[in-house]
Order: C-alpha cells, then sequence, then structure tokens
C-alpha cells in the first residue's frame, strides 16, 4: 500500500516474527463463544452470499481477541488472518490484502498501551511536536515498543479531532487539548495503573470553545426543545 | 452591514456538544422522530423536490445538491435489485471533526434522516460507514441504531409508515480513501478501498452492484429538520446558491477552536470574532487560511478576512468550501512546513492504484521538504508545479487533485517566500528583509 523511499521510514515497517514460531502459538486460534455471537451478528448485516462484506469486523474482532490474551491491543497473525478468511469463506489473500491495506490492523505485536500522536496540520499548529517530544522523553521511539512491553509509539494521521488539538489515541480512547506537561501525565499514569479521564484535558465538554458554549447556552443544564420558537 | 448570525432557535444540532444525552428519549424531548411518518407519507416525489428547493448542497466536500443526487436513482427495478443508501461518515479530511459530534451527540438524527432519505430514493436499507478510529462515536451509533430498531423506527413498518427499511453500521479501519465514494463502496464489499472507475456511476451499479447513493453524514442528518420548517426556511440562509445551515470546524491559531452551526455565507471575520475569540496575536497576526479541509488551497490573510464562507466565496478565491473545516495559520506558522506536512499525509494515503498519484504524492513531498530549508533550486519551484498538474485530473479519483492543489495554492501565494529560503541556503545572495 504504502511505498517506503526513505531508510528512516524502514523503521516504521511491522517486523513480522518469525513464522514457526507464530503457528506454534496462534495456529489454533479461534473466536471464543461470546465473539462466536458477535461475528454472527456482524455476518447477519449483510445479504446473503455477501458475507465477505463482514471481513473488516472480524479481523477487528480477531484482533481484539488476541489482545486480550496478550493484554495489548492485539495484532493479526498470520494464522488468524487464515482463521478468519476460512470463517468466511473467502481466499487467505484477499483477507491479508485487507489486513494489509488498513493502519488499525497490527501486522506485528504492540505493547500495552499503543500510543497514536496526531501529527497532520491542524495538530501540528497546535504543538503535537511537544506531544511527539512527551512520548520520546519517556523512552519512546516511533514504530517501536518500549523494552518493558509498555508503550508501542506511533505516528498517525488526522483523526479527526481537529477542533481539540492536539490529540493522541492511545488503545480505544482520545485524549484531546494536549500540551507536553499533561501528556507527560497522562504517560505516567497510564503506567502506574491509574484511571485517567478520556476527551478533553482541559475541561471542554466536546468540540464546545474552551470556557464554555457561546451558542446554545439553553442546553448546558437543561435539555431545551426549541420548537417553541419556531 | 452586520451580518445576521444563526439564532439558536434556527440550529439543527441542538445537541452539537453532548451536554444532553444522545438517547432516544431525549432526542425526541429535541423534536426528533415526531411523526416521522407524516413526513413520509408525502411521497417520494415530493421530499425530492422540496429538499431541491431547499437548495441543501452536499456537506462531505464537493457540494453536489443534494436532492437532485437522489432523482437519479432508479424509480423502479426492472430486475429485481434493490437500491442502497450509503452514508459517509469516514470523516478523515485533515481539520473535519463535524460528523463526529453528529455520530456521538444526534444520532438519532441521522437514523431519521436515513430512513427519509432511503424512502425518497427507493433504497431498502442504510449502511452508515464510520471510519475506524471513531470507536466510541461508532459504540454510539450502534446502540442508538438499536434503540430505533426496539422502538420500531426502523425496520419493518418502520415508523408505522409502512416502509421497511433496514440501518446497519459499518465500521472503518483506517484509511482516508474510504471516504471516496467507490472506494467506501468497494470497502463494504470487503475489499481494500480503492476507487472504481466511472462510470457506471453509483446510482447506476453501486454496492453488490445495485443502486447506490452515497451521502455525507451532515447532508442526511439535517433532512428531517429541513422537511420539518420546510424549504424556504433551509434556504433563507445564505446567499443564493450556497444555502442552509452548515457546522464549521475551525482549527489551528485562534484562541478558541471549536466547532459550531452557522448560517451559510458568514463572513470569515465575523465567524471568527463570534465563535472562536479571535485569531492568536489578533487580526494582523493571521498569515493564511486553508478554509475547507487540507484538500483545499490555502488563502492568504488578506483574501480571507471578509470573504462570505460559502461554495462561490470560496471558489472565487480559487480555494473551497469543501467540508468547511477552517485551519488558521498565523505568523509564527512555518507555512512550507504546514504545507509539506500535507503532502505526506497524501503520500500516507495514497491507495497505490495510480501511478501519477502513488509516485507523485511521495515526489512532490520529498520536494517539499527539501524546500523547507530551501535545500533546491529556483527552477524546482517551476518543475513541481508542473508535476502537481501532471498528477491533477490523470487519476481515478480525486486525491491525486487533492495532493496538488495545496502545493499550487502554497506557490501561488507563497513563491516568494520559498525562493527566499532556497537563496538563503545557498548563501550566493545577500538575506533580504521582507519590507513590512
Amino acid at each position: 500500500m504504502i511505498r517506503e523511499t526513505k531508510v528512516m521510514q524502514m523503521a516504521e515497517a511491522p517486523n513480522i516474527p518469525d513464522e514457526l514460531e507464530v503457528r506454534a502459538k496462534w495456529g489454533d486460534f479461534k473466536f471464543t463463544p461470546a465473539n462466536e455471537k458477535l461475528a454472527k451478528w456482524q455476518i447477519a448485516k449483510y445479504p446473503e452470499g455477501r458475507q465477505k462484506s463482514a471481513v473488516m469486523a472480524l479481523l477487528d474482532l480477531a484482533q481484539r481477541q488476541v489482545g486480550a490474551d496478550t493484554e495489548t491491543q492485539g495484532w493479526l497473525p498470520v494464522p488468524v488472518i487464515e482463521y478468519v478468511a476460512a470463517y468466511l469463506d473467502m481466499p487467505y489473500m484477499r483477507a491479508y490484502e485487507v489486513a494489509t491495506f488498513y493502519t488499525m490492523y497490527n501486522l506485528a505485536p504492540v505493547g500495552r498501551f499503543h500510543v497514536q500522536v496526531c501529527g497532520t496540520t491542524p495538530c501540528m499548529l497546535r504543538g503535537s511536536d511537544d506531544v511527539m517530544a512527551a512520548c520520546k522523553n519517556k523512552g519512546m521511539a516511533k514504530g517501536k515498543t518500549t523494552p518493558d512491553g509498555l508503550f508501542t509509539l506511533t505516528e498517525v494521521e488526522c483523526m479527526g479531532n481537529c477542533s481539540n488539538a492536539p490529540m493522541v489515541q492511545i488503545n480505544d480512547d482520545n485524549y484531546e487539548d494536549l500540551d507536553y506537561d499533561i501528556m507527560t501525565r497522562i504517560l505516567e499514569d497510564l503506567a502506574d495503573g491509574k484511571e485517567i479521564s478520556v476527551g478533553s484535558q482541559i475541561g471542554r465538554k466536546t468540540s464546545e470553545p474552551k470556557g464554555g458554549p457561546v451558542v446554545l447556552k439553553e442546553m448546558v443544564k437543561a435539555n431545551h426543545d426549541y420548537r417553541k420558537e419556531w | 452591514m452586520a451580518f445576521d448570525f444563526l439564532q439558536d432557535k434556527d440550529r439543527i444540532f441542538t445537541n452539537v456538544y453532548g451536554f444532553q444525552s444522545w438517547d432516544l428519549k431525549a432526542a425526541q424531548k429535541r423534536g426528533d422522530w415526531d411523526n416521522t411518518a407524516d413526513i413520509i407519507k408525502r411521497g417520494n416525489d415530493k421530499i425530492i423536490n422540496e429538499m431541491k428547493e431547499s437548495g441543501l448542497r452536499g456537506r462531505g466536500g464537493a457540494g453536489f445538491p443534494t436532492g437532485l443526487k437522489w432523482s437519479f436513482m432508479p424509480k423502479e427495478s426492472p430486475d429485481g435489485r434493490p437500491s442502497f443508501l450509503v452514508i459517509n461518515a469516514d470523516e478523515s479530511e485533515p481539520g473535519s471533526c463535524k460528523d463526529r459530534e453528529i455520530l456521538r451527540n444526534d444520532p438519532h438524527k441521522l437514523i431519521e434522516g436515513a430512513l427519509i432519505a432511503g424512502f425518497a430514493m427507493r433504497a431498502r436499507a442504510a449502511y452508515i460507514y464510520i471510519r475506524g478510529e471513531y470507536i466510541i462515536e461508532a459504540k454510539v451509533m450502534e446502540a442508538a441504531v438499536k434503540e430505533a430498531y426496539d422502538a420500531g423506527l426502523i425496520g419493518k413498518n418502520a415508523a408505522k409508515s409502512g416502509y421497511d427499511f433496514d440501518v446497519f453500521v459499518h465500521r472503518g479501519a483506517g484509511a482516508y480513501i474510504c471516504g471516496e465514494e467507490t472506494a467506501m463502496i468497494e470497502s463494504l464489499e470487503g475489499k481494500k478501498g480503492q476507487p472504481r472507475l466511472k462510470p457506471p456511476f453509483p446510482a447506476g451499479a453501486g454496492l453488490y452492484g445495485c443502486p447506490t447513493t452515497v451521502n455525507n453524514v451532515e447532508s442526511i442528518a439535517v433532512v428531517p429538520t429541513i422537511l420539518r420548517r420546510g424549504a424556504s426556511w433551509f434556504a433563507s440562509f445564505g446567499r443564493e446558491n450556497n444555502h442552509g445551515t452548515k457546522l464549521f470546524q475551525v482549527s489551528g491559531h485562534v484562541e478558541k477552536p471549536a466547532v459550531f452551526e452557522e448560517a451559510m455565507s458568514i463572513p470569515f471575520k465575523d465567524m471568527i470574532e463570534k465563535h472562536c475569540g479571535g485569531i492568536t496575536g489578533g487580526w494582523d497576526n493571521l498569515l493564511a487560511v486553508i478554509p475547507g479541509g487540507s484538500s483545499v488551497p490555502l488563502v492568504p490573510a488578506e483574501q480571507i478576512m471578509d470573504a462570505p464562507m460559502d461554495f462561490d466565496g470560496l471558489s472565487a478565491l480559487k480555494s473551497g468550501l469543501g467540508t468547511a473545516a477552517v485551519i488558521v495559520m498565523d505568523k509564527s506558522t512555518d507555512i512550507v512546513r504546514a504545507i509539506s506536512r500535507l503532502s505526506y499525509f497524501y503520500k500516507h494515503e495514497s491507495c497505490g492504484q495510480c501511478t501519477p498519484c502513488r509516485e507523485g504524492t511521495g515526489w512532490m513531498w520529498r520536494v517539499m521538504e527539501r524546500l523547507r530549508d530551501g535545500d533546491a533550486t529556483i527552477e524546482e519551484i517551476d518543475t513541481l508545479h508542473e508535476v502537481t498538474k501532471q498528477v491533477e485530473g490523470h487519476t481515478i479519483c480525486a486525491l491525486g487533485d487533492a495532493a496538488a492543489w495545496p502545493i499550487q495554492g502554497l506557490i501561488r501565494h507563497f513563491r516568494p517566500e520559498l525562493e527566499r529560503r532556497i537563496r538563503e541556503n545557498a548563501g550566493s545572495e545577500p538575506v533580504m528583509e521582507a519590507a513590512e
């Protein structure tokens, strides 16, 4: 999918583990009963004979199951992709194509926390360099997992939180309105196993202006029905 | 003349900030799902005509008239193929973050809109394609869909209208290109998201080879309110050909970045003053603005100040409204780096199908990186411009164009800055101070 042309970026290419080892560990992979139920529910969203449409959902499900087993965000070993392909009665290569095309499928193991710092222009303008620096000063390197297995650092492209920039997505959660100090604290709290509130870190509810909304003020306190004023 | 700011009573997305619950009960209190069957009973043609009259243009970037788009769908199916509505919630354009607020704070507006739009275009189901990174948003959407099914609002005899209609949520997994409508269809079919050649257009052969319309989240979510309040209400906002209200998203160097709904055609300066607390360091500190998401060319400060924020106003400045994602840059910005970072984005997101884009995006980014430090010759600026012209319009989808335009905008407006860096780096000419 991506043409890597600079030596610098070769380091970001996934380092897929040895196949024999992977097969020994994941060769017997199958969905847990709970995930089997979810898989069937996903497949039922599509017309009969179009079960292949569920490949993205099932790869995600499989990655999450691997994650639960390894206490990480999870990744997709080849035998797991094979299992999903067989489950949907599609050629392995078609499933592998999907796994390699989309960035959210990890093709190599990741750490307990997958720290995905957005570096695209809207975040860059508001200080994503500082967020990245906070990660690096905690011993992280782009595309690498820390030796204690706690953090994997990735620079990602626009995550769609631009009015709350800069931001980071760590596993399933977004942390927004960051700066160097806030990011450092988040990483320390995660390492200490502390609970952290997700979303804006400077007290915004969502994407209203800092300090409170300038419009729709009635909505802050009550579920106002504006139809009376139409 | 002062601009008439949009009043709260005329906002469609009253829960845009999520201070109140997204759930069905709360949404109904705000007016959603209020006698939806009555709207449906007006009939397909009446709904489509009303949408045409409202002047709604697609909110996903291209600005194609929504009602007209629906009218391309077949009125009957001689071969028994069903029709589909696909809702594009793959919001990935750098700067855009409006659909996210609809998905997580006002999901029932989208589901109700899906039913009405689906009925109008005679679709049997809607697939809502949500970008993979919107994890919480997809969870809320799934829960809202379930609520709607449980309440009989969708499914068999949806909302007691006599029409059967299903709504499904499909999650992406990280690929900007899936926001392109045919790539989205490929992805929905379980493949790599690589755009298809058109024709055939999706209205003829789209998802599973069936007639399909792809609409942006905001385009669909505004439908119920437009039909309740009437086309003339919606058309009363904004200039001719640019009607309606719109979710704007401001990021970058303003005092208070925010998402908010405003009337179309609001002047840039008024918008920033009212909703974002002004530019950091004051208006004299404004350098340039990307007014419609990363794909559109930047506009220098002096041109954008009084510009109306709408489709025609911004295209007159050789830029565009796009998704109304406004990226503001003050004078502290390294403008070459800001654009180069976008070039990197397009290099990263090119699907690799067409050679001009696959090779061109990487090439353009590498040259842009050298231009950041002035490590180039003056002639290379012209070569770069030439290459952007070779990429633009020579690819299956618009990603090639989107990669080319920001660079063209930079060269158009900031060529002296590019040349200054080159001269400074070469050290062959005296460093010139800008006469300000």
